[in-house]
């Protein structure tokens, strides 16, 4: 069992997404940085789809009931261990009630917390990952307590792989043309791929909206398909990406669609950082 | 009737199929037909399949390599659903309290559109309505068949609070809020049916293509029927429709 002693600003359970019912309206959900969130998995020896904590901005405190193995990935928040600095991307061996401390993130936004064997909240749909009116609870709250298997064995990092630290410096987004890309102007698909854009103070689980504002002239389109990833322009000229927790489906031209890893890019991104567009052919 | 049909990629691992944007029961049938022959074929290789008013995206569960041999291979399945047999789909009738504590903008909207409040129900219970897709929020039915004595633009001031079950009309569209949320609509009923429930299976009962008329009920039936719904007693089941 893990205690929460502070939950962070915005702290939910993740795992890799709800697939099989958007054609219930129901999105995918899912980490948010799916590689961070991947690495941490891959570390323990965990499955894939093993549950595990995103925080955002500034993380919680946690303590730990039984002894198991942990790893911490992704955005920077100081992890401490019982007051000692450990190491993100490497195993961390847990003894019964160790506390686990995460401040502020000084590097990247979001940060993920995997456990030996994933953390069991219910499975709603296929999947654990928290979503209003789907899972029971959307967020994860102080005095919690979330359910891991105890684990005694022997620890041993069961990937060799590096994680890249470049993923939380890099501002450059690929992206593939958007399905309306066309209905642009000759001037807009320049000002696209020309201007540095700012990640707004609206930026959430389900969109990140961009500055400055797009000259724009474009309609509404027919209700259509979209995935996270896909970037909107609605009609006062606000660029919007969608990101995990985004609505199936979206009635405003899609202009752009960010390759996955961009995707996990954006994810550690906070309002006031600045991105790149770059067409990938 | 024969579409012209845009094959594009989507992204790594999908691909969207475009039909002419508009919205049409028959060209709904050729995209649902589309759809079933290619969850049929390719059972291991795609994740999901949606459609929408003139769409369908195919998600896959790996990146496609090879997206030109793909779309061809996607392009001989349609051949196949031409020949996908007629059948016959469901009709879902939907219980709606028109009363003033429920429908509170139908006052607003009968005078604004210089029609009676009976009249108002009148058109908007004896349609048959088509499901195209579901989208927007789990559960939100997009609802084709609107009588157009009926159409109204949005509000331009949206409702913060708009309860569960509302049943409104914006524009050419007339819907179901399957949860409490902010929304733009103007409210002229209310069903006690959940339209989504996530502990169900399946957690939604419509599908695209399925067929949904409103019926009047009073507001002593509609307290009743929440009732039976809140104890498990109620069971929504379709009609068949030829």
């Amino acid at each position: 069992m893990l205690r929460i002693l502070q939950a962070g600003f915005f702290s939910s359970i993740q795992d890799l997404g709800r697939f099989g019912y958007r054609d219930k309206g129901v999105p995918v959900s899912g980490a948010m940085d799916l590689y961070s969130a991947q690495f941490a998995n891959a570390l323990l020896g965990n499955t894939k789809d093993a549950a595990l904590i995103e925080m955002t901005m500034l993380g919680g405190k946690f303590q730990f009931l039984e002894r198991t193995v942990i790893a911490v990935s992704g955005a920077f928040m100081n992890p401490t261990l019982n007051g000692d600095a450990v190491l993100q991307n490497k195993l961390i061996k847990i003894q019964p009630n160790d506390v686990l401390y995460f401040g502020g993130a000084e590097k990247g936004f979001r940060t993920y917390l995997a456990v030996k064997g994933g953390f069991k909240t219910e499975t709603i749909l296929g999947s654990r990952s928290m979503y209003p009116s789907v899972t029971t609870q959307s967020v994860i709250k102080k005095d919690d307590h979330i359910i891991y298997e105890p684990f005694q064995g022997v620890e041993e990092a069961l990937s060799k792989v590096k994680y890249q630290d470049s993923h939380l410096e890099s501002n450059i987004l690929d992206v593939f043309k958007g399905v309306e890309f066309d209905m642009l102007s000759e001037n807009q698909k320049q000002q696209l791929f020309s201007e540095q854009f700012k990640v707004s103070k609206n930026n959430n689980r389900m969109a990140y909206q961009l500055e400055p504002l797009l000259d724009n002239n474009l309609k509404p389109i027919l209700s259509s398909p979209v995935l996270p990833g896909t970037v909107q322009l609605i009609p006062n000229g606000n660029l919007i990406v969608l990101t995990r927790d985004c609505q199936t489906t979206g009635g405003y031209p899609r202009v752009l669609q960010l390759t996955e890893r961009s995707i996990n890019i954006l994810a550690q991104k906070n309002s006031g950082n600045t991105i790149n567009f770059r067409l990938k052919e | 009737m024969d579409y012209e049909l845009k094959f594009s990629r989507y992204n790594e691992h999908s691909i969207l199929i475009e039909w002419p944007a508009v919205m049409d029961e028959n060209m709904l049938k050729n995209i649902l037909d589309y759809k079933k022959s290619i969850q049929n074929s390719s059972v291991e290789l795609v994740v999901e399949v949606i459609n929408t008013f003139n769409s369908l995206l195919i998600i896959y569960d790996l990146t496609i390599d090879d997206v030109y041999g793909e779309i061809l291979r996607l392009k001989s399945l349609k051949i196949k659903a031409e020949t996908i047999e007629e059948a016959s789909s469901k009709l879902w009738r939907i219980p709606v309290c028109y009363d003033d504590d429920f429908g509170i903008d139908l006052e607003a909207f009968s005078k604004e559109k210089q029609l009676s409040k009976n009249e108002v129900i009148e058109l908007h219970s004896s349609a048959i309505y088509t499901i195209f897709f579901i989208g927007f929020l789990p559960g939100f039915l997009y609802l084709g068949g609107l009588d157009k004595k009926l159409y109204l633009d949005r509000k331009s001031t949206p409702n913060l609070d708009i309860k569960k079950g509302s049943v409104g009309i914006g524009g050419s569209q007339t819907g179901i809020y399957p949860k409490n949320s902010p929304g733009g609509w103007h409210i002229i009923g209310k069903t006690p049916v959940d339209f989504f429930n996530a502990k169900s299976s399946p957690p939604c009962v419509f599908n695209a293509g399925d067929k949904l008329q409103f019926f009047e009920i009073s507001k002593t039936e509609f307290l009743d029927l929440e009732q039976d719904i809140k104890n498990n007693k109620f069971q929504l089941t379709p009609e068949l429709y030829a």
